[in-house]
């Protein structure tokens, strides 16, 4: 099979399903032959890799610790109160 | 392996968590707050119809969570259990989450973010030589130097590419992207098929790199 079973235009289409495993074998074949000539698509198959690496950084934003302190206070009150 | 896999339940380190917790170890709580919290907010504000409520929401599954961590049996994972806590308090609001999936979004006409991963402009029409291959190609972020790359300026744009998703995408990107559930997890707690969850996950995920991709090219 050529690279030009698939187009790039596709490949960008079902890059989740590659990632996510969902891809059946042949089409995932014919997936990574194109990836393994393309360069673009390389370029663009390394940057969802790095907007995932972004995204999970999101989860690093600080939560307000006025909340956490009320929170705490209500965990006190519950667990220390009732045992 | 897909990211489909068996549903974690709870782990080693977290059966230590859990009975932190019921010793009544308010670090414990502290810790589990902060890793959790912004991501129940996130998810929160796409199943009810304001921020405000979202808090209280949010709020509300903490208190249950305190509440009800011994009858927690460790058949899920902590984090996936907390999650459900939220779901249901957010559906007992008669949230905005009882609006089903249109039809036409599941054909691939999703809720205002066009249909395509990356603009059709991008790529050489049909009838020419080469047509469906790149004419504007992406550019490697390996170029970019690497403290703009993992400057805090790079994860607020994601961030707020993802608020700007359409609810369903926004759920979904949040939960497995931020949060780092599993396909399955999110499919359970949000009532979706495996086929849906991956296409709300492809084009929210396609959007978010696309917004990078801008914000990362325009002021190179």
């Amino acid at each position: 099979m050529a690279v030009h079973d698939v187009r790039c235009r596709e490949v960008v289409e079902l890059v989740t399903d590659f990632l996510e495993g969902a891809l059946a074998v042949d089409r995932r074949d014919v997936f990574e032959r194109h990836l393994a000539m393309c360069t673009w698509c390389q370029t663009y198959m390394d940057q969802m890799r790095a907007t995932l690496e972004v995204t999970g950084r999101i989860r690093e934003d600080e939560v307000p610790p006025e909340l956490v302190d009320s929170l705490a206070a209500a965990f006190r009150l519950e667990r220390s109160g009732g045992a | 392996m897909s990211g489909l896999g068996e549903q974690p339940a709870a782990d080693g380190s977290e059966v230590a968590v859990v009975a932190a917790l019921r010793a009544g170890d308010e670090d414990a709580f502290r810790a589990l707050v902060r890793r959790h919290h912004a991501a129940l907010v996130r998810v929160a504000t796409t199943m009810v119809d304001s921020r405000a409520v979202a808090e209280e929401v949010v709020q509300e599954t903490w208190l249950a969570v305190i509440k009800g961590i011994d009858g927690f049996e460790g058949r899920s994972s902590l984090r996936t259990w907390i999650f459900r806590i939220l779901v249901n308090q957010a559906r007992r609001r008669g949230a905005k989450e009882a609006r089903a999936i249109p039809v036409s979004f599941l054909a691939g006409n999703p809720e205002g973010a066009g249909g395509h991963a990356v603009d059709q402009a991008r790529f050489v029409p049909d009838g020419q030589r080469w047509a469906g291959h790149w004419c504007e190609p992406p550019a490697p972020w390996t170029d970019l130097p690497a403290e703009r790359f993992s400057s805090k300026e790079t994860v607020a744009a994601a961030a707020s590419a993802i608020n700007e998703l359409p609810g369903r995408q926004r759920e979904v990107v949040a939960l497995r992207d931020i949060e780092g559930l599993s396909g399955q997890e999110v499919c359970e707690l949000l009532g979706l098929s495996e086929g849906n969850q991956r296409v709300l996950l492809h084009r929210g995920r396609s959007r978010v790199r696309s917004m990078l991709e801008k914000h990362l090219g325009g002021e190179g």
